[in-house]
């Protein structure tokens, strides 16, 4: 933990020396409106083209809008886990490889790993934390805790998200339907079976069957 | 992973006129899910990426007279779930149904899927400069190549990942190209090039070109395709070997075949040999083993990838009968 803590302090301070040192340097291209966005436009014979080191965006994330200043290479798992603490969705792999990260971008399930933050700018995301309504849980989640439907745990937010996304669109999907919509996520403990089982009781409950 | 600008134009010609004057180093991104795989392995260090889906009107699927015009930001899951593409061109429906998962189907897109790098461990390996890294050698050639190519190797022996590639190769398809210099079209065919025209990369697009649609002719009379994908697992895997095969089948008579395969070389590999050897006559299982095997003759397989040979002659005859 203390590593962790230690890490990250260190990330900040020296992103926060190249932030003064980028705003001097730069100052005549920062846009005035936004004192930490940091632009400059490039002179093309097509006009002028911003070129972003940060820039400010907003998502929304289970139905909240949340304002940030990002730098490029922020992925969404990032800004998700490390800026705004919504650590729900787990980072394993992080190169599109095992699912643990999987959200909803606009209602279809991606990869938060392998998503620019920047590109979600504007767009409708929802995490596992966004699937509880009044301190109720999501009919899919209670089908995972009825049917144990996970071991370890760690790709369970992953595997609700896909699975949340099937039931959005097949309310009534055959168990082939289910194995190819989760194909995109990994279990190690291998508990596939208990999974494909919680889905399929899922969509009974949500049917009202 | 370190960090990088990015630059989110709202034309083709503001790309194009950007390319064109600071072309070392900017990096374009359709879908992403390949370049910034790359990114985090430190295989590329881009100065900026530029962001093509901040571009409007690049992805769609539109039917026309005298073919199908495909945005190459249309993402392959747009792509797998349009019935018309699913009536009209099955083998291309097949192809991008079976690639990756659905989050990566999401994400990656038509023109990302033909300009992805390829996956030979030793490419994706930042610690190697392989000769396509501008590297003295190929080091699958006498290392692990049990995933390599078995024709048209030679400096470099990756083999191309696309599964549209294939598919769209045996459906004619012709590719619209931007630069600042104008737009162009021209076959998928001349696209793709092999290591020994140029071994840095896999195909004619230069830093200042972008990619802008597919377009392939409507089919004709009596027309069928088919794409057969063999993997190491059930999914979320690239080919080990596929093939697409399209003709104009009458019974069980085949006319204007194309057998074409992925997973076994540089490029999509035309079997042409098989395909005059079957041209016109009546197809049985038989036929097109001996026909593969013919064309198999020119295969140069590595130490580890022999076995390339017999899954070729495997889908290939599965793949044709089904049409039947």
């Amino acid at each position: 933990m203390e590593k962790i803590k230690k890490k990250k302090r260190k990330t900040f301070t020296r992103r926060d020396f190249l932030k003064g040192f980028g705003s001097g340097a730069l100052g005549a291209a920062v846009v005035p409106k936004l004192v930490s966005q940091d632009v400059f436009s490039l002179q093309t014979k097509e006009g002028k083209i911003p070129l972003y080191s940060k820039k400010q965006i907003t998502l929304n994330i289970n139905e909240k809008n949340y304002s940030l200043v990002i730098e490029p290479r922020e992925t969404l798992l990032h800004v998700l886990r490390e800026k705004l603490n919504l650590t729900g969705t787990k980072k394993t792999c992080s190169g599109g490889e095992c699912g643990a990260c999987t959200v909803l971008l606009d209602g279809n399930p991606i990869y938060s790993c392998l998503t620019l933050a920047i590109r979600a700018d504007n767009k409708k995301i929802t995490t596992v934390e966004g699937l509880a309504a009044d301190g109720k849980l999501h009919p899919i989640q209670q089908a995972f805790i009825e049917k144990d439907g996970y071991q370890c745990g760690f790709c369970t937010p992953g595997f609700i998200m896909s699975s949340v996304a099937l039931l959005e669109k097949n309310k009534n999907p055959l168990t082939e339907e289910i194995k190819t919509a989760l194909s995109g996520n990994l279990c190690r403990c291998g508990n596939y079976s208990k999974i494909y089982e919680a889905v399929s009781v899922a969509s009974k409950s949500m049917r009202g069957a | 992973m370190k960090n990088f600008k990015i630059a989110q134009p709202k034309t083709i010609d503001q790309i194009t006129s950007l390319l064109s004057e600071k072309r070392d180093k900017y990096y374009l991104m359709a879908g992403g899910t390949d370049l910034l795989g790359e990114i985090k392995d430190e295989i590329i260090e881009p100065e900026a990426v530029v962001d093509l889906t901040s571009i409007p009107n690049l992805s769609y699927i539109k039917k026309e007279k005298d073919g199908v015009r495909i945005g190459a930001l249309t993402t392959v899951a747009e792509l797998a779930k349009n019935l018309m593409i699913k009536q009209e061109y099955p083998g291309l429906h097949e192809a991008a149904n079976g690639i990756a998962t659905p989050q990566l189907r999401n994400m990656a897109t038509v023109g990302g899927n033909l300009c992805q790098r390829p996956r030979c461990w030793y490419y994706r390996d930042p610690q190697v400069k392989c000769r396509k890294k501008g590297g003295s050698r190929c080091f699958a050639f006498r290392g692990k190549n049990k995933y390599h190519a078995i024709f048209g190797g030679g400096l470099c022996y990756i083999v191309h990942p696309s599964d549209l590639a294939p598919v769209l190769f045996a459906l004619d398809a012709e590719i619209f190209i931007s630069s600042s210099k104008g737009d162009k079209s021209i076959p998928l065919t001349d696209f793709f090039i092999l290591p020994k025209v140029t071994v840095s990369k896999e195909n004619i697009l230069e830093p200042d070109e972008v990619l802008k649609e597919v377009k392939i002719p409507a089919p004709k009379r009596g027309e069928k395709s088919t794409y057969y994908k063999l993997m190491e697992r059930g999914a979320w895997d690239f080919a080990l070997v596929s093939v697409a095969v399209k003709a104009n089948v009458s019974g069980d008579v085949f006319k204007d075949t194309k057998i074409v395969l992925g997973g076994v070389a540089p490029a999509p590999w035309r079997l042409k040999k098989a395909e005059n050897m079957i041209e016109g006559k009546k197809i049985t299982e038989n036929l097109l083993r001996q026909a593969t095997k013919e064309a198999l003759k020119d295969a140069r397989p590595l130490k580890e990838n022999e076995y390339k040979k017999e899954l070729i002659e495997t889908i290939v005859y599965r793949a044709a009968l089904s049409l039947v």
